[in-house]
């Protein structure tokens, strides 16, 4: 009911929920296109409703990526599984030095969903879009039967231009270079952990969910040598650091003292016997770049809005066979290595 | 952040090595029961810190670590039934019976769920009616008295598809077993804090009158453990053998009344076999028989056999502080976290999985 008291006919009523014929093609799928999709996402590539997205662009290097979310709850402080689509995918080519044009979604619904919270997540894409001024180019909707999912799963593209001239490799990290990080860590894992079911805690730890590719920019074109950048995701800065590593075959050293971490996180990551270095994040990034430049890309990351708890944690040693050693605040150093799987609370 | 910061400072650390360097003029082998202290010791490479005269070797306190296969097997067993959810910490979850863990057992098609306390599974029994709910339970007196409560509380709620299987242990029954075998080295112990904070300290004086051995009880922070060492060492340079307090902070030398009343209640001391050591008397807590409707073993009629450690496993030496877990031929090479196999390098506070994880394996294999 509106607010004359007259019922629109067309409209999808608020406690109405997901069913199978929505993803089947027919009427039910426009409909859902048309009602909660289109109005959000709406912009003159996606509104021809084409089967593919046309574009002309100047010719250049094009950076592809893929990613699905399946985070669990779906709304978390801070973000959802929507905003977290849109800026993931954004980051993936944020940090090999792609300019972000353009998005595609994939929805798998779950039957049984209730649409009004299908528009909310819509609209938040919607609002994660517009901030970083990426479009979302092309759209999908699957429904699956109830049981087979968990209310929804999103699969996110993104491509963009790399401008001609810039290297950016996690194979080119070398002895001497320093290891940035563009701010505290492990929010976005905590605020998640504080939602989620059977562990619910009270904390002011909010995600750290945001699109990079603004602050990466603002380091490229310092001038300075970025040799690699890594989004942290799961797995925490540790795994990024461990994947760079590895790729490049050095040993980095990590100066735990000087790794940044909200102290709300260090207590939630206390009480849960977690190491906040493998907590997840998803509006950090990680990146190695040459030791003369480092302090002038330091200063310009803490210029920016979303790299304002920049530091500088550690560096590059030497060509070794690839590890991470982390440098505890008594002195002695011990291995930080990748984790067999998640990580698991402790007992006691 | 307050009440942990003050027991990682760099300069009281510095302090406390210096007194250490000071009093120590002979050489002393030192026991941490509890794999939380053995965690912290290698996360901050104390010791590495610590004079060569004094040397840390590490105790059984790892729950995980010391539950017999043959228990494992029965929780997995018991998981692929029909109709039963099994719910346990996530430490246990990938913990390797004789075939596999529950996290296999998972992906198979059995309903095995993680939680944060036992009773969260007793909530989970009040909503699934239809279902057995079924608490995996391990830990030292820490976790037991949880357990406890959860029985109580199940109990007092007349749930009848609600059961655990009982897997906590004791820590003093260890500390004797270890010192009462012959080739033992160990000449001072760091006991246990938060088992402390749960039972007081009483039950570990006849121990040190006994043995003739110093006990500290000690924290989890690496303040703690140097200030349990530094004690430690200033009685044995003494020739004092007495049961001190260093976690005053928490532990009263009564405990808490509350939870061993409960536990007494719920709980009945049993002789088990330790995962990498031999059976030790009285170091089980069972379900006792007022409550035996809430034992899963004897709901379900659960029969175990015994199961044998692998041979190339030198655990029990680990366990008992006559190894140090590089000293193992298996250590880092047959014998690896992703593929334990034996008990210590299985959770991450076991002492093999501390020294692999803190990459001493790496020292081990360059060294040769």
């Amino acid at each position: 009911m509106n607010a004359t008291g007259m019922q629109c006919p067309a409209d999808l009523r608020k406690d109405e929920l997901i069913v199978l014929g929505h993803g089947s093609g027919g009427k039910l799928s426009a409909e859902l296109v048309r009602k909660v999709f289109l109005p959000a996402l709406s912009n003159p590539i996606l509104d021809r409703l084409n089967d593919g997205a046309e574009l002309n662009l100047d010719a250049g290097r094009i950076a592809f990526t893929t990613d699905s979310f399946v985070v669990n709850p779906l709304r978390f402080p801070g973000g959802d599984i929507g905003s977290l689509a849109v800026n993931g995918t954004i980051n993936d080519l944020a940090v090999i030095g792609a300019q972000p044009l353009g998005l595609s979604a994939a929805f798998i619904l779950e039957e049984g969903f209730p649409i009004a919270e299908l528009r909310d997540i819509v609209e938040s894409i919607r609002d994660a879009s517009r901030q970083a001024a990426v479009p979302i180019i092309a759209a999908d909707t699957k429904v699956v039967e109830r049981g087979k999912a968990d209310g929804m799963f999103i699969t996110t593209s993104g491509f963009g231009i790399i401008p001609s001239g810039l290297e950016l490799g996690p194979e080119r990290a070398m002895p001497g270079d320093a290891v940035l990080v563009s701010g505290p860590i492990g929010d976005h894992g905590i605020a998640v952990m504080s939602a989620r079911e059977g562990l619910r805690f009270e904390t002011t730890v909010v995600s750290d969910c945001a699109a990079l590719h603004g602050l990466a920019a603002t380091m490229i074109a310092t001038g300075g040598k970025v040799r690699c950048m890594r989004d942290a995701t799961r797995g925490g800065v540790a795994t990024v650091i461990n994947e760079l590593a590895a790729s490049s075959g050095v040993e980095i050293i990590i100066d735990e003292p000087a790794v940044p971490a909200r102290d709300a996180v260090r207590a939630a990551c206390e009480i849960l016997g977690l190491d906040p270095l493998y907590v997840a994040c998803e509006g950090r990034l990680v990146a190695i770049v040459d030791p003369a430049d480092a302090d002038r890309i330091l200063a310009a990351m803490r210029r920016h809005p979303l790299g304002e708890g920049a530091c500088r944690i550690g560096a590059v040693t030497r060509k070794h066979n690839p590890r991470v050693l982390l440098r505890t605040a008594f002195g002695p150093t011990r291995l930080l290595d990748l984790l067999p799987g998640d990580q698991l609370p402790r007992i006691c | 952040m307050k009440f942990v910061d003050e027991f990682r400072n760099v300069g009281a650390a510095r302090a406390l090595l210096d007194r250490i360097r000071a009093t120590v003029t002979k050489s002393w082998t030192i026991m941490e029961v509890c794999g939380g202290q053995t965690h912290t010791i290698l996360r901050y490479g104390i010791d590495e810190l610590l004079p060569p005269a004094v040397t840390l070797v590490h105790g059984p306190g790892c729950p995980v670590c010391v539950t017999p296969i043959e228990m494992i097997d029965l929780a997995i067993g018991l998981a692929q039934r029909p109709g039963v959810i099994l719910c346990s910490f996530g430490d246990m979850l990938r913990v390797p019976g004789s075939r596999s863990d529950l996290f296999d057992a998972r992906a198979a098609g059995a309903d095995v769920r993680v939680v944060y306390s036992p009773l969260d599974a007793v909530d989970l029994a009040r909503r699934e009616t239809a279902r057995e709910v079924v608490f995996f339970a391990v830990g030292f007196e820490t976790t037991a008295p949880t357990t406890a409560m959860a029985i109580a509380h199940a109990s007092d709620l007349g749930l009848s598809n609600f059961s655990v299987i009982a897997a906590h242990v004791r820590v003093p029954p260890a500390i004797e077993a270890i010192l009462a075998a012959p080739d033992n080295r160990v000449q001072g112990f760091l006991a246990a804090g938060h088992v402390c904070t749960v039972m007081g300290i009483g039950e570990y004086r006849p121990i040190v009158e006994k043995f003739g051995v110093p006990i500290v009880v000690t924290g989890f922070e690496p303040i703690d453990l140097l200030d349990g060492i530094a004690m430690c060492v200033a009685q044995l340079e003494a020739g004092r053998a007495e049961l001190e307090n260093q976690y005053a902070r928490s532990v009263r030398p009564e405990g808490n009344r509350a939870a061993q009343a409960l536990m007494a209640a719920i709980f009945t001391p049993v002789d088990r076999r330790w995962r990498g050591l031999e059976a030790l008397p009285k170091s089980a807590l069972a379900i006792s028989d007022r409550y035996a409707a809430y034992d899963a073993i004897r709901k379900f009629n659960l029969t175990s056999a015994r199961v044998a450690e692998p041979l190339e496993c030198r655990a029990g030496e680990v366990l008992r502080g006559l190894l140090k877990p590089p000293q193992c031929p298996a250590f880092g090479r047959n014998c690896t976290p992703d593929h334990p196999l034996g008990a210590p390098m299985v959770s991450s506070e076991g002492a093999c999985a501390a020294y692999f994880r803190a990459g001493r394996v790496a020292e081990a294999t360059e060294a040769e």
